[in-house]
């Protein structure tokens, strides 16, 4: 089956480095439809190292969708228009022949871009690292069943562990809040017995250092929800406002 | 903001309930003794205190949440395509510049009448042998203009906007969200968000063609 070739116009965000003032630069690319949108931009990039350019650089990785690297906004829609869906697994085919395709970095001041589309999503690590974790020495694999878990919870639990922590939640977000994100960490370990133990120091740590790190207030515009490749349900916020409010209220550790 | 934001809620449709009888048939006489209550009662004066700080609050909350939030986006898309999924994203985004509408438009419509009951000289009617300031007039005179109608409907479109999405964000803040009621709550919000700006805007209306 021939592949009926597009010829798209691309306006990508060039920035050398953190201190550059950035700006767009248009390009002319040829892709076919069964290309993913990272193998279009590779296309790009061959053409632009044969010009003796430099290489539009952006962040890849597993490319299957699962490890949430492919960080960029197409059109102002993290992760390009597709919902559900990574950056790499966006294809051409939800492009037409002739478009114009804007792409920029994240954008928010928590995520500083490192180079053209590369932002520094450090800042999700020290969430993680301030309690999204359990503490006990797990051992060996026990027998299934052993911790009976009622069927709904593991679902909510597991639900919200397919988070990958892409960042498209603080992307997506007027107010860069990363919400999304915390909370379906929260919920993930929080929802299940080996998480519950140090429920309420896990929601006041993270939550003290999602602040720390600068993202702004949720005020429950639902952009994260819409856009997240993994669909988070913005339920799990509820469930964090909730588990902090309470947490806030009785327990007897500070953050 | 949610708190605050709850409570200003009750107090609209109190406010409604009170306002809708400029739109009885008596030439103001038992909204001129309502508002001669509202205006005379202790615990109303109590719970009006508290209004008028629950207002500053929600406010001042709002001005330094949204400067907060500017702040740490930093700079924005060259490309505007914000999608929601819970509320309308164009309400939700703007509850700021939303706010700002409402908050001069509150100015307006306390000078024109609140300022008047309390400071103003208007002038008395006699409802069996009681002096009774007679707020009714200003009402009557301010809803003759047509322009003066135009910016109150607006700014009821305004509100309107502000609640739709509000109403419902207030509970998810507070954390009060469960498959069992949340979709009621989302419900009750936009039916209330447009029967209670829509009961607001009829008054001038009303007054306007009662008095052509």
């Amino acid at each position: 089956m021939a592949l009926a070739n597009m010829n798209l116009t691309l306006k990508v965000w060039r920035q050398s480095n953190n201190k550059a003032k950035g700006n767009f630069e248009t390009h002319k690319v040829v892709a076919n439809e069964h290309m993913s949108f990272l193998e279009m931009l590779d296309v790009l990039n061959e053409q632009l190292i044969q010009e003796q350019k430099t290489p539009v650089a952006f962040e890849h990785d597993c490319r299957e969708g699962i490890c949430g690297a492919c960080s960029m906004v197409i059109n102002g829609q993290p992760h390009g228009p597709q919902r559900g869906t990574t950056t790499c697994q966006l294809h051409m085919r939800q492009f037409k022949d002739g478009d114009t395709i804007v792409v920029e970095p994240f954008r928010a001041k928590a995520f500083p871009v490192i180079k053209d589309l590369v932002v520094d999503r450090s800042a999700f690590d020290r969430i993680i690292q301030s309690g999204g974790y359990i503490s006990v020495n797990t051992g060996q694999a026990v027998d299934g069943n052993t911790l009976p878990i009622e069927k709904d919870l593991s679902s909510q639990a597991f639900d919200a562990a397919t988070c990958i922590g892409c960042g498209a939640c603080v992307a997506a977000c007027p107010n860069a809040s990363a919400m999304l994100f915390t909370s379906a960490k929260v919920s993930h370990l929080n929802l299940l017995p080996q998480g519950a133990i140090e429920a309420e120091q896990r929601v006041l740590s993270m939550v003290n250092q999602m602040d720390e790190e600068g993202f702004g207030m949720c005020s429950n515009v639902t952009a994260c929800e819409a856009e997240c490749p993994k669909e988070i349900s913005v339920d799990n916020i509820a469930r964090l406002n909730r588990q902090y409010i309470g947490a806030s209220l009785k327990s007897d550790k500070m953050a | 903001m949610s708190l605050t934001g709850l409570f200003l809620i009750v107090f609209l449709l109190v406010h409604l309930t009170g306002n809708l009888q400029l739109l009885m048939d008596d030439g103001g006489r038992q909204f001129n003794l309502y508002a001669k209550f509202m205006t005379t009662n202790p615990l109303i004066k109590f719970t009006s205190y508290g209004l008028y700080a629950f207002i500053l609050l929600h406010a001042i909350q709002g001005i330094l949440l949204w400067l907060k939030n500017k702040a740490a986006k930093g700079s924005s898309y060259a490309v505007n395509n914000t999608r929601a999924t819970n509320t309308v994203a164009g309400f939700a985004k703007n509850m700021g510049w939303l706010g700002i509408i409402i908050l001069v438009f509150l100015l307006i419509h306390m000078y024109q009448f609140w300022l008047q009951m309390k400071l103003g000289h208007l002038p008395m009617v006699e409802y069996d042998g009681v002096q009774v300031k007679n707020l009714y007039a200003p009402v009557t005179e301010t809803f003759s203009n047509i322009g003066f109608v135009v910016f109150y409907v607006l700014s009821m479109v305004v509100i309107a906007f502000h609640l739709w999405h509000g109403f419902q964000s207030s509970f998810q803040t507070l954390g009060l969200n469960h498959k069992k009621y949340t979709p009621f709550i989302h419900g009750l919000g936009k039916l209330y968000a447009v029967a209670v700006p829509l009961g607001f805007a009829l008054i001038p209306i009303l007054f306007f063609l009662k008095n052509m």
